[in-house]
């Protein structure tokens, strides 16, 4: 086996070492009727060649990777440059712990530093944490920690236009801690929060949370929602579940959010099925003595010399335990690298670049559609790249009839929300070329009905 | 001296902002006309600045490069922390992982054309299962932490289930790693501390005098922090179901009995596994991890959304009835578990147990080889990992001073003060995968501090003098917190 490199010989002298006569001895404190008595059933052991056979078969068996996708819906696809993985392969990186002892670990140190500061730029909030584990734990925690600011109030307010995953995990969270938790509808003409659901916000409402671009893809009207909640004292409390998006739109901290948090996925990384992703976490610096997560903060060590150390590590698990802000400890670093040396790579020009080639992409998808085939666009609403439309037919059986021509066309809404039926949620990134953009709408047209 | 020491080659590296030239560029998209773009949003939908650095694609690279050179890892060599695991993350997990058919899986894919990863999840979910020797697996946690808010959820929805709503409280020893009590915090659960004997154990009389119609369960590391097997395991679960409460297992330390014993037989319910330790995926500086939580027949319904399920031939999500709920968007770090399940691949059922066996031979090898010289408050046999204090070592050099020390000589340091029942522990936590000359390397390094500490104090006091950075003043850091990188003048 080739990750245990005891020989048999040595094997024998340490044993003879420590005392005993073999290693069943050293189980003696297991008590022998829980000793396993037989091989587990597990799959006989394989080599190297055997992995890769078995493997690549599996990997052919997700033909969805291959396929054309305007999957969108808190997981993007975008180019992300050679050089993030290259650099990230490096062992340094990927095999460090976490940077407990900070003279062995100043890459990571410096690395999230680096990162803090890249996310609170481009949220334009006082401060940025080191990672949460993904943009619906970020939201959930940022209620929780909205509810430490705000101890005396009693309701949560979320539009329901956020993604129904990322509700379904924050009142997992909060459900039986908070006695109310109130969605605000959307306005079924704009896709956005209808402004009428904004008197649901009032003094008792710990925190209003919501997705902007929203799950249908429309921008929310952040500044009405940060003024009504300001006007009854609630936290503002906006989640980008889509990174590139900050490339253009309004940063949160522009409209005063107090917390703000987010998935970092669309900053280069692999789709992976969903995970793993970077919940991005990011607050005014008046409440970070309550956020969640590690901090690394500058410091100077005991010659002078400018470092990086954790910090501000009273609020956490190893020191307060169950006073803890959160539980977490293990976050997403190596995210947190690759994202940073992603925003490296594109820069504040590249990441400009990419929004408007995303925005570009969109709205020629979104024309095309409208005039090519038999659907319509569902809401009037302002976009970034992603948008719901109305197919003729149920929105599955359109998606269905797409994937029989190689093409994963958009989510079904009806999987959340039965009464949408038609509604079909289309993505696009710099990804697609307008090739292949026309070919999404030939086909869609050709399975609706449409001009083909 | 056969300890690796430190020597190298470390180029100063300022930050990546400081680096930045206004003009340079680092991507490589197609030339577009954009400025039909700029007009598609209002203006006041817009940011009015992005602050991102600048920088070509050489000075990417130089600059992570660089900063990879200021960090120890387990690629360099030994990192002996107890109760991390930090064994060799083997090269082929990354290369399947990069795979393009897992990669650029979109998690909304239809399942029919997911087919592959829904089966691998599929057959971890019942190795990890028959590794614990439980009834049901969930892969949805993204950490260990997240583990046991999961775990301890789940036992909070079996008892709203069944209508006993007067268990509020769980027991935890005070060897419990910290994260055990906040996760109860997290749940609404009240902590009740154990404390442990002279043996370094639950006290099995103290605990059934604490069990109660209160007690919603006691959540367990076995082997406990101190590495010490609760030989009482089965008389303290019997205890726990009799009262009617339930066990909850801290995965942490599964590398001590991996393929050797299981929690499940144990009588522990739930516990949680960290794919990051015991399955040899990459720590990756702090993240990503995966925390799995496998569950006993009765608590199957209440794990959370969604589960994978075969269906003939076909692999499909199911949620089940009583599910404690979503714990987060999609179903879990999927590239943490495809390494995982690269690895068990490789380890099948023909050589798992040889993972535990090889881990705790090491252990013990390295406590017989040092017990002589430092301290063990606890006298128990032990498993996997080793606890040892500063009491004996002189001049008043302590637990962090070695741990400095060790630095030097080229090793990553142990877990240091921690367990807290162990003032100045020194938590000694080898693995299987360290070779004989690794551990003697690091026994004489240890043994060589002990000495220097007697003959030459300044030398162990002083350390680290071989790093670029030495003993930051956290105390400075927390005081007044720089969190961000400011330009001068700013």
């Amino acid at each position: 086996m080739r990750y245990l490199p005891i020989t048999e010989r040595e094997k024998k002298e340490m044993l003879e070492k420590i005392g005993v006569s073999s290693i069943k001895e050293l189980f003696a404190p297991v008590p022998g009727e829980i000793m396993l008595k037989e091989k587990l059933n597990l799959p006989e052991s394989k080599s190297e060649m055997e992995i890769e056979h078995y493997m690549s078969d599996l990997a052919k068996k997700n033909t969805g990777s291959e396929m054309l996708s305007f999957l969108g819906g808190g997981a993007y696809r975008h180019y992300s440059p050679s050089v993030v993985d290259q650099l990230l392969l490096r062992g340094e990186f990927f095999t460090a712990y976490t940077p407990y002892q900070p003279e062995v670990s100043q890459g990571t140190l410096q690395t999230i530093f680096e990162f803090q500061t890249m996310m609170a730029n481009l949220f334009k909030m006082d401060v940025a944490n080191a990672s949460m584990y993904d943009g619906s734990t970020a939201a959930a925690e940022a209620v929780l920690m909205a509810a430490k600011i705000n101890k005396k109030r009693t309701k949560v307010v979320i539009a329901s236009t956020m993604h129904p995953q990322y509700i379904e995990t924050v009142k997992t969270y909060t459900g039986f801690l908070v006695d109310e938790i109130v969605l605000m509808e959307m306005d079924p003409d704009t896709g956005k929060t209808d402004e009428k659901e904004l008197s649901k916000i009032d003094d008792s409402t710990i925190c209003v949370l919501f997705q902007y671009p929203n799950y249908f893809g429309a921008i929310e009207d952040c500044d009405l929602i940060s003024a009504k909640a300001k006007e009854q004292g609630a936290l503002v409390i906006p989640v980008i579940a889509e990174g590139t998006s900050l490339g253009i739109l309004k940063a949160p901290g522009e409209f005063d959010a107090d917390i703000a948090v987010g998935e970092g996925q669309a900053f280069g990384l692999p789709l992976h099925f969903g995970g793993p992703g970077l919940g991005i976490f990011t607050c005014k610096e008046k409440y970070v003595r309550k956020m969640p997560g590690r901090l690394v903060g500058k410091t100077l060590d005991r010659n002078g010399n400018e470092c990086f150390v954790l910090t501000l590590s009273a609020r956490e698990q190893h020191i307060k335990r169950e006073k803890a802000t959160s539980n977490i400890c293990t976050n997403q670093g190596l995210m947190a690298t690759a994202a940073s040396m992603y925003l490296a790579a594109m820069g504040k020009e590249g990441l400009k670049k990419v929004a408007l080639m995303n925005l570009k992409r969109a709205s020629y998808l979104k024309d095309n559609i409208e005039a090519k085939t038999n659907c319509k666009t569902a809401f009037s609403g302002h976009i970034y790249n992603e948008f719901a439309i109305l197919s003729p037919k149920d929105g599955e059986e359109t998606l269905n009839a797409l994937k029989k021509e190689g093409v994963l066309g958009g989510i079904p809404v009806k999987k959340y929300y039965p009464e949408l039926s038609s509604m079909i949620i289309v993505n696009t990134t710099e990804i697609h070329s307008y090739k292949d953009i026309d070919r999404f709408v030939s086909i869609l047209a050709k399975v609706t009905g449409g001009e083909s | 001296m056969s300890y690796p020491g430190m020597t190298d080659l470390k180029l100063k590296e300022q930050t990546i902002f400081e680096r930045s030239r206004p003009g340079r560029e680092g991507f490589s998209l197609p030339e577009e006309d954009l400025s039909s773009a700029e007009k598609l949003l209002p203006e006041n939908f817009k940011r009015k600045e992005l602050d991102l650095p600048e920088l070509s694609e050489i000075d990417v690279v130089r600059h992570y490069t660089r900063l990879s050179t200021y960090n120890f890892s387990i690629d360099h060599g030994f990192y002996p922390l107890g109760s991390c695991t930090m064994k060799y993350n083997p090269k082929i997990n990354e290369k399947m992982a990069r795979m393009s058919g897992f990669a650029n899986l979109h998690p909304e894919a239809p399942e029919d054309t997911a087919q592959g990863t829904l089966k691998m999840m599929y057959e971890m979910q019942n190795m990890l299962s028959e590794i614990g020797g439980f009834a049901a697996t969930t892969l949805n946690p993204s950490a260990g932490a997240h583990g046991e808010y999961v775990g301890l959820g789940i036992i909070r929805s079996y008892f709203d289930k069944i209508g006993d709503t007067k268990r509020k409280k769980i027991i935890i020893p005070d060897s419990a790693h910290g994260t055990n009590p906040a996760s109860c915090t997290l749940n609404g659960f009240e902590v009740v501390l154990l404390e442990s004997n002279e043996k370094g154990k639950v006290c099995v009389d103290c605990l059934k005098s604490m069990l109660n119609d209160e007690i919603a369960g006691i959540m367990l590391t076995n082997p406990n922090t101190l590495g010490v097997f609760e030989s009482d395991i089965i008389e303290i679960t019997k205890a726990v179901h009799d009262a009617g409460a339930l066990v909850y297992g801290d995965g942490a330390n599964m590398n001590a009995i991996l393929g050797v014993a299981r929690p499940g037989d144990m009588g522990i319910d739930v516990l949680h596994y960290n794919l990051h330790k015991t399955f040899s995926t990459p720590h990756g500086g702090g993240g990503p991890g995966a925390g799995p939580v496998g569950v006993c027949e009765k608590l199957v319904d209440f794990l959370p959304d969604p589960l994978v399920v075969k269906d003939g031939d076909k692999y499909a999500f199911r949620n089940l009835p009583d599910s404690m709920g979503r714990v987060r968007a999609f179903y879990g770090n999927m590239g943490v578990t495809l390494r995982a399940f690269v690895y068990l691949l490789e380890y099948g059922r023909d050589h798992i147990a040889e993972i535990a066996e090889n881990a705790v031979l090491n252990a013990n090898y390295i406590k017989a080889c040092l017990k002589d010289i430092y301290h063990l408050k606890y006298k128990s046999d032990t498993l996997h990992e080793v606890v040892f204090d500063d009491s004996n070592l002189e001049n008043g050099v302590t637990t962090m001073d070695l741990a400095k020390a060790l630095i030097d000589r080229g090793f990553h340091p142990p877990t240091v003060y921690f367990p807290l029942i162990v003032p100045g522990a020194i938590m000694i936590e080898p693995t299987e995968t360290e070779s004989k000359e690794t551990l003697d390397s690091f026994i004489e390094a240890m043994r060589n501090i002990y000495e220097t500490a007697k003959s030459d104090p300044q030398n162990i006091l002083k350390a680290p003098l071989n790093t670029a950075v030495s003993r930051p003043d956290e105390t400075l850091a927390a005081r007044k917190p720089v969190l961000t990188y400011c330009k001068e003048g700013d």
